[in-house]
C-alpha cells in the first residue's frame, strides 16, 4: 500500500472517479459556455447579466467549480508526484497550489453570488 | 556498404561519465543483418563493448536495447530499420534503469514490480491436480495475447510513468502480467490480487500514453490489459 495522504480520494479508484467525472462536467460547462458565445448575436453587458443572472447558469457554474476544484487538486497532486521528488518541496509547493485553487473557488463562487 | 554506430559507452570502474562512443562497420551491400549481429560484429572491433544476448531469436528478451531513441529487441531489429533516415544509428542502453555497464542495465526494480504482482496461480491452497488442470477453450482463449510476454522491459522503460515512480508504479510490463493472473479461470485470488492494486500509484499513474504498445517487441498490448484492470477495479468498488 502506498502512502498518499495529500490526494482527494481515500485510494486509486476514488480519485480516478472523481477525476473523470469531473473532466466529464467541465467538458460539458465548456460547451454551455460556447454554446451561449456562438448563439448570442451580440454580447453586451446585459446579455452577460441576463446569462449568469439565470439560476440554471447559477447551479451549473457552481458544480463546474467544484469540479474544477477536485480535477485540478487531484491533478497537480499526480504531477507533482512524478515531477518533484524532495518531499518537504512537494508538500509546500502543494499547499499553496491548492491554497491557489481554493482561492479561485471563492474568487468564483463570490462572482456567481454577485450576478 | 560503410555504416556508422554511436554507441553509449560507460564502465563505472573506470569511467567519471558516460561517453557515445563512434563505430564504422562495412556490410555487404544489399544484405541486411540484425542489430546484434552488428554489435556481436562490432564487438569483434572492440572486446570491451559489453551487451546481453541470449537466444538471438527474440524469445529470451536479453536485448532489450534502445535504438534510434526507440526501444526493441537488437536481435529482431534489421539494421534496415535505423538506417532509411541516413545518419548514425545510436544505440542506448534502455532508458530509466541504473547502467551497470555500456548497454548493460540492471533490472531489479524491474524484476521487483513483476515479483509484487505474485506470477503465479493462486488456488486457495487447494492442490493442483496432478495431471492437467483443465480450462474451457473459451477460458484458454483470454490468456493470449498476455502469457506471451517475454519480459523484455522494453514497454516498461519506454513509459514516463514508471520513469518517474519506478517503486510504486508496476509498469505495463508486470500489469500485463497482473491481468494474466486477474483473467485466469483457475486463480482464486482475484479479489486479493485487486486489492494490492487500487492504490493511486499501482496501475492508476497509467496514463493511456501508450508508448508500451508501441514498442513491445511481441505486439502485446499492456494498455488494454490495463484498461481491462481498471474497469475490474471500478466494478469493485461501486
Ligand atoms: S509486454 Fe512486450 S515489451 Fe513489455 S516486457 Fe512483455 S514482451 Fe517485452
Ligand atoms: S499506456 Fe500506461 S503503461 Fe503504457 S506507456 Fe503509457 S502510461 Fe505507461
Ligand atoms: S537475444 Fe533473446 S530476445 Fe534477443
Amino acid at each position: 500500500m502506498v502512502m498518499q495522504a495529500a490526494t482527494l480520494g481515500r485510494n486509486g479508484v476514488q480519485d480516478f472517479i472523481l477525476l473523470r467525472c469531473s473532466a466529464i462536467i467541465l467538458a460539458l460547462y465548456a460547451i454551455f459556455i460556447v454554446g451561449f458565445l456562438a448563439l448570442t448575436p451580440e454580447l453586451t453587458y446585459q446579455s452577460w447579466a441576463g446569462f449568469f443572472g439565470h439560476i440554471g447558469t447559477k447551479v451549473f457554474s457552481f458544480v463546474a467549480l467544484i469540479a474544477f476544484l477536485a480535477h485540478a487538486w487531484i491533478g497537480l497532486w499526480q504531477v507533482l508526484t512524478d515531477y518533484v521528488k524532495p518531499a518537504g518541496m512537494r508538500g509546500m509547493l502543494q499547499f499553496l497550489l491548492n491554497v491557489v485553487i481554493l482561492a479561485y473557488v471563492g474568487f468564483g463562487i463570490f462572482a456567481l453570488w454577485g450576478v | 556498404m560503410k555504416l556508422t554506430f554511436s554507441i553509449y559507452r560507460y564502465n563505472p570502474d573506470v569511467d567519471n561519465k558516460p561517453k557515445m562512443q563512434d563505430y564504422s562497420l562495412e556490410v555487404a551491400e544489399g544484405s541486411d543483418i540484425m542489430v546484434l549481429d552488428a554489435l556481436i560484429l562490432l564487438k569483434e572491433q572492440d572486446p570491451t563493448l559489453a551487451f546481453r544476448r541470449s537466444c538471438r531469436e527474440g524469445v529470451c528478451g536479453s536485448d532489450g536495447l534502445n535504438m534510434n531513441g526507440k526501444n526493441g529487441l537488437a536481435c529482431i531489429t534489421p539494421l534496415s530499420d535505423l538506417t532509411k533516415k541516413g545518419g548514425k544509428i545510436v544505440i542506448r542502453p534502455l532508458p530509466g534503469l541504473p547502467v551497470v555497464r555500456d548497454l548493460v542495465v540492471d533490472m531489479s526494480q524491474f524484476y521487483k514490480q513483476y515479483e509484487r504482482i505474485k506470477p503465479y496461480l493462486i488456488t486457495d491452497g487447494a492442490q493442483p491436480p496432478a495431471g492437467e488442470f483443465k480450462q474451457s477453450p473459451e477460458e484458454r482463449a483470454k490468456l493470449d495475447g498476455l502469457y506471451e510476454c517475454i519480459l523484455c522491459a522494453c514497454c516498461s522503460t519506454a513509459c514516463p510513468s514508471f520513469w518517474w515512480n519506478p517503486d510504486k508504479f508496476v509498469g505495463p510490463s508486470g500489469l500485463l502480467q497482473a491481468y494474466r493472473f486477474l483473467a485466469d479461470s483457475r486463480d482464486t485470488a482475484t479479489e486479493e490480487r485487486l486489492a494490492d492494486l487500487d492504490d493511486a500509484f499501482s496501475v492508476f499513474r497509467c496514463h493511456g500514453i501508450m508508448n508500451c504498445v508501441s514498442v513491445c517487441p511481441k505486439g502485446l498490448n499492456p494498455t488494454k490489459a490495463i484498461g481491462h484492470i481498471k474497469s475490474m477495479l471500478l466494478q469493485r468498488s461501486v
